[in-house]
């Protein structure tokens, strides 16, 4: 691991350790956050139990759905507009400004639509996500270096092909920059659904022990959702990481 | 003035070839090329020279087929050339080219999978190719690990292992520091050598035209016409070595008095050109 890498893992075990013993010294009332001990305890307690397993795969089953909705409509969406460049620039204050938009206001407008199901949450999902994927793949697509089109010339290749072969994988970093962000914003865009109004799921699970003043199931779940979400991130992250060397585009 | 060739020993011509840019959106038309009329023989090392903006690239694209001319001819073998790139002719761009996705190894041989070549014929050619490159040891490399230069080579490579018989290179080495590109014009030289291929070479540098060309054509300010065609009379068998010899100097010579009042036009400073 590299110098950085430890100096990452130093930083998070302290800040860790520093809220334990911030909590056991009772500097912070256990009624408003428990030790990540406990936090960590009542997760292993409550998978053994099985007792959250429905809410937690009916949760991230959700997410993704959502995400490949996000991934697949918003790069055949990007791919459109790019082909159609009045209707970009007609598009394009809207993307700039999409997320200064708080979407959630839409939910109950979705929920009266199709009523209180999986449908509202995942639809709050892709609109949460796919506009991420959108504005990669016109970044990505603008960014095919133009030569590429005058090879695939020089090489005879039709429409299909050079999309396929040339143009594809030259947007692909961008590509899966988009990706790695529709998965992200598709986990928010779900889990906050969930918790605002749902009949089930990690979001309103959490919300209900949140209710219930029932710490240890609230942080159990929030710590769960953190280590998922950060496990992906990372994960996706480091597949991101190894691509962009071997291109060589320099990403911090 | 006209570059024409007896008529068997034509490889590849222009006759009365002119670009004209339609007007777009808040733009006039561009005449950016000619008349010109241009034979190139078979084999022959011939360089295009002239000031910046004149239709270098533009004479280029237009015989690669990438280009449609406005008016005139343009055939390659005996056919003529119409909306598609023949076979037989391969192109080097001034920008890097390379696919940055793929090895040196599988940029070589993307044309030969594209053309359904056998895997062990595709293998001999994409390893000579590296070998006669310089690039062996780095055919397991990506294209950002590599040089500018190498990065060309790649390219020259991919279009090497085709066995195009006309080879267009557009600047290819524009981008380049000069020392390494008197070293990249050796290569070309040998490249030249061992296929036999007819070689047009774009270029902005008086002296790599100079030291490469069996002819060289040097262009007017646009709309580009040929001014001059200055032979070199340099022997097949030659190198950059050749930069110190006399009539070197000669040549470059004659080509700049041909072009520095065009790349005073072409520049705007008009005034000037005429003192």
């Amino acid at each position: 691991m590299s110098r950085v890498g430890w100096i990452r893992i130093v930083v998070l075990v302290i800040a860790i350790g520093l809220l334990e013993l911030c909590c056991r010294l009772g500097l912070i009332d256990h009624r408003v956050v428990i030790p990540p001990s406990q936090m960590a305890d009542a997760l292993v307690r409550l998978l053994i139990s099985g007792q959250a397993n429905d809410q937690i795969v009916r949760t991230f089953g959700i997410v993704v759905v959502a995400a490949l909705i996000s991934v697949v409509a918003g790069f055949a969406l990007g791919v459109v507009i790019h082909a159609l460049p009045r209707v970009r620039q007609a598009l394009d204050p809207f993307f700039a400004t999409y997320y200064a938009v708080p979407i959630f206001i839409f939910y109950p407008v979705m929920i009266v639509i199709f009523g209180l199901s999986v449908i509202p949450i995942v639809l709050m999902g892709v609109a949460t996500a796919i506009v991420a994927m959108i504005i990669a793949t016109l970044n990505g697509l603008d960014r095919v270096p133009r030569v590429l089109s005058k090879v695939a010339r020089v090489h005879r290749m039709g429409t299909i092909a050079t999309a396929l072969l040339l143009k594809l994988p030259a947007a692909a970093p961008h590509l899966f920059t988009g990706g790695k962000l529709a998965v992200s914003y598709a986990f928010i865009g779900v889990i906050a659904s969930e918790f605002i109004l749902a009949p089930a799921g990690l979001g309103r699970v959490i919300s209900d022990a949140y209710t219930d003043f029932n710490n240890r199931q609230m942080y159990a779940l929030m710590l769960l959702l953190i280590i998922v979400a950060t496990v992906v991130n990372m994960l996706l992250h480091v597949v991101d990481q190894r691509w962009a060397e071997r291109r060589g585009i320099a990403k911090p | 003035m006209t570059a024409t060739v007896a008529h068997q020993d034509v490889h590849a011509s222009l006759s009365g070839v002119t670009r004209i840019y339609p007007a777009a959106a808040g733009t006039q038309a561009v005449h950016a090329l000619g008349p010109v009329d241009l034979d190139l023989k078979r084999g022959e090392f011939f360089a295009v020279v002239g000031p910046s903006g004149c239709g270098k690239s533009t004479l280029l694209e237009v015989l690669a087929g990438l280009q449609q001319p406005t008016a005139g001819t343009v055939t390659f073998e005996g056919r003529s050339v119409t909306g598609e790139v023949p076979d037989g002719i391969g192109v080097v761009f001034q920008e890097d080219a390379s696919f940055p996705w793929l090895t040196v190894w599988d940029n070589a041989a993307f044309g030969l999978r594209r053309n359904g070549v056998a895997a062990a014929e595709i293998r001999r050619r994409v390893d000579d190719a590296l070998a006669f490159m310089g690039l062996t040891e780095f055919a397991r490399a990506y294209p950002a690990q590599l040089s500018g230069g190498m990065r060309q080579r790649v390219c020259i490579s991919r279009t090497l292992v085709l066995q195009p018989r006309l080879i267009l290179l557009d600047e290819p080495f524009g981008a380049l520091d000069a020392q390494t590109r008197l070293l990249m014009g050796d290569e070309v030289l040998r490249l030249w050598r061992r296929t036999g291929a007819t070689i047009l070479l774009i270029t902005h540098a008086l002296d790599e035209a100079a030291m490469l060309s069996d002819r060289i054509g040097a262009m007017s300010a646009r709309p580009g016409r040929f001014l001059d065609i200055v032979v070199t009379g340099w022997p097949r068998e030659r190198d950059s070595t050749i930069v110190s010899e006399a009539a070197f100097g000669e040549i470059t010579g004659r080509l700049w008095d041909n072009l520095r009042g065009e790349s005073m036009k072409s520049l705007g400073y008009s005034g000037m050109a005429a003192e």
